[in-house]
């Protein structure tokens, strides 16, 4: 997902004899629905746990923009290139949202800047793959985004209200992002044939790393079961990956596009689809920084932020002369 | 220097007729920017009629803790509810 593995407490999750009054209490209202808000008592474990997956999730909007920014000059209309920018300028919107709801825990924007920058905070996998072709701008709204909105659409009800406040805000756009992506996808699938088989290409470059996002099965995870518990993860995922495979299937035969996974077949016993996994040595590698882009993204972000940085200094600096020139004048 | 940006929190008025609303918070070096920033993060759908921004650190907020003690004066009150009083159905709407 946007946040993968993210690390919780470590230890599992604790009964209520082992709670302190005040962790019962804190259980208590998110068990009945409340929403935690910023100046509310929370375990410290809590705070740092939604700092690492809000962080991730932010830095993964930002990042994200890049794969599709590289298409912006290149997109075939006018009109094709005013939706890709103003959907990579909402990416940009949900970076902000993200990192504003991760600064009410505590943390400052420079500092969550600078994790990423060292690498010490990570974004999502998916983005550390190359866009080839303009239909690869197809496959990541469609197949990206759309695995984007399995997990944002349940986290809109997590415990933490400016989270799941910005997360009513994320869903409310990304659907613009899923269609305009599906809507590359359908024009050029039923194209000319060389356009179909630009398709094809980027479905099959795209279908397992849009897999991997959800992160590796966690069914047995220390960190996702104290997270769930704490309603900062809302469903497994294996959950989220059956449900967007199943999503995904009829939506490639409408393009009459093939998955490339020789055992997709629908199961009449499951009620699901059944598919072959991701090669998670890959996922693993790429989360490290082994993948085909890696070192090229994290090279575009630090430029981002060297070269930005008269302008943050410079307008600072002009906001204080103004400041000072006012009380001069009062 | 620090050159982080402070923070500023942002209220849109959704449409006429309707009070402003608390959106969320951005960064940025003074009240203009603030104000342009909060156009582009926040309206880029048409949200707002108004926008107003506010430097967090001017805001006062009440404590949680004050929960019970700071609320309670009004619990005891329920005579300002209007269904505190009975009256007669032939007295008509009330
Ligand atoms: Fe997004
Ligand atoms: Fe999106």
């Amino acid at each position: 997902m946007y946040a993968q593995m993210v690390q919780s407490t470590g230890k599992g999750v604790k009964t209520r004899a082992e709670m302190t009054e005040e962790e019962a209490r804190f259980q208590d209202r998110i068990d009945a629905g409340e929403k935690i808000e910023p100046r509310d008592w929370m375990p410290e474990g809590y705070r740092k746990t939604l700092i690492r997956q809000i962080g991730q999730h932010a830095h993964s909007e930002i990042v994200g923009q890049l794969p599709e920014g590289n298409w912006i000059t290149r997109a075939p209309t006018l009109e094709r290139k005013a939706i890709l920018l103003a959907k990579v300028q909402d990416e940009a919107g949900h970076g902000l949202y993200l990192y504003c709801a991760a600064e009410t825990l505590g943390v400052s924007r420079d500092e969550l800047t600078q994790d990423l920058l060292s690498g010490r905070m990570k974004y999502s996998s998916i983005f550390n793959y190359p866009t080839l072709t303009w239909a690869d701008m197809g496959a990541v709204g469609w197949l990206v985004d759309g695995a984007a909105i399995m997990n944002q659409v349940p986290l809109q009800r997590t415990s933490y209200g400016p989270y799941s406040r910005a997360m009513i805000r994320i869903c409310k756009e990304e659907s613009f992002h899923q269609r305009q992506g599906y809507d590359i996808m359908m024009k050029m699938a039923k194209g000319t044939p060389e356009q179909k088989r630009m398709a094809q290409d980027a479905l099959n470059r795209f279908w397992y790393p849009s897999l991997m996002m959800f992160g590796p099965s966690d069914a047995d995870s220390v960190h996702s079961a104290q997270s769930m518990a704490w309603k900062i993860k809302i469903n497994t995922n294996d959950e989220l990956r059956q449900k967007f495979v199943d999503q995904t299937v009829p939506q490639a035969e409408l393009l009459g596009l093939t998955i490339p996974d020789p055992e997709l077949k629908w199961n009449e016993a499951r009620g699901h689809h059944d598919f072959s996994q991701p090669d998670w040595s890959e996922f693993f590698a790429v989360i490290q920084g082994d993948g085909p882009c890696n070192s090229e993204r994290m090279e575009a972000r630090r430029k981002a932020w060297d070269d930005g940085a008269w302008v943050r200094e410079g307008l600072m600096a002009h906001a204080a002369k103004k400041a000072a020139r006012k009380v001069a004048a009062e | 220097m620090s050159t982080e940006w402070p923070l500023w929190e942002v209220f849109i008025r959704g449409q006429h007729g309707i009070s402003h609303r608390h959106v969320g918070s951005l960064h940025a070096p003074d009240a203009e920017m603030a104000m342009k920033n909060a156009r582009d993060v926040y309206t880029r759908r048409n949200e707002g009629v108004s926008i107003w921004v506010v430097e967090a650190r001017h805001i006062t907020a009440s404590s949680p803790s004050d929960k019970g003690p700071f609320y309670e004066p009004s619990h005891s009150k329920v005579y300002r509810h209007p269904s505190f009083f009975d009256i007669p159905d032939e007295a008509g709407h009330m």
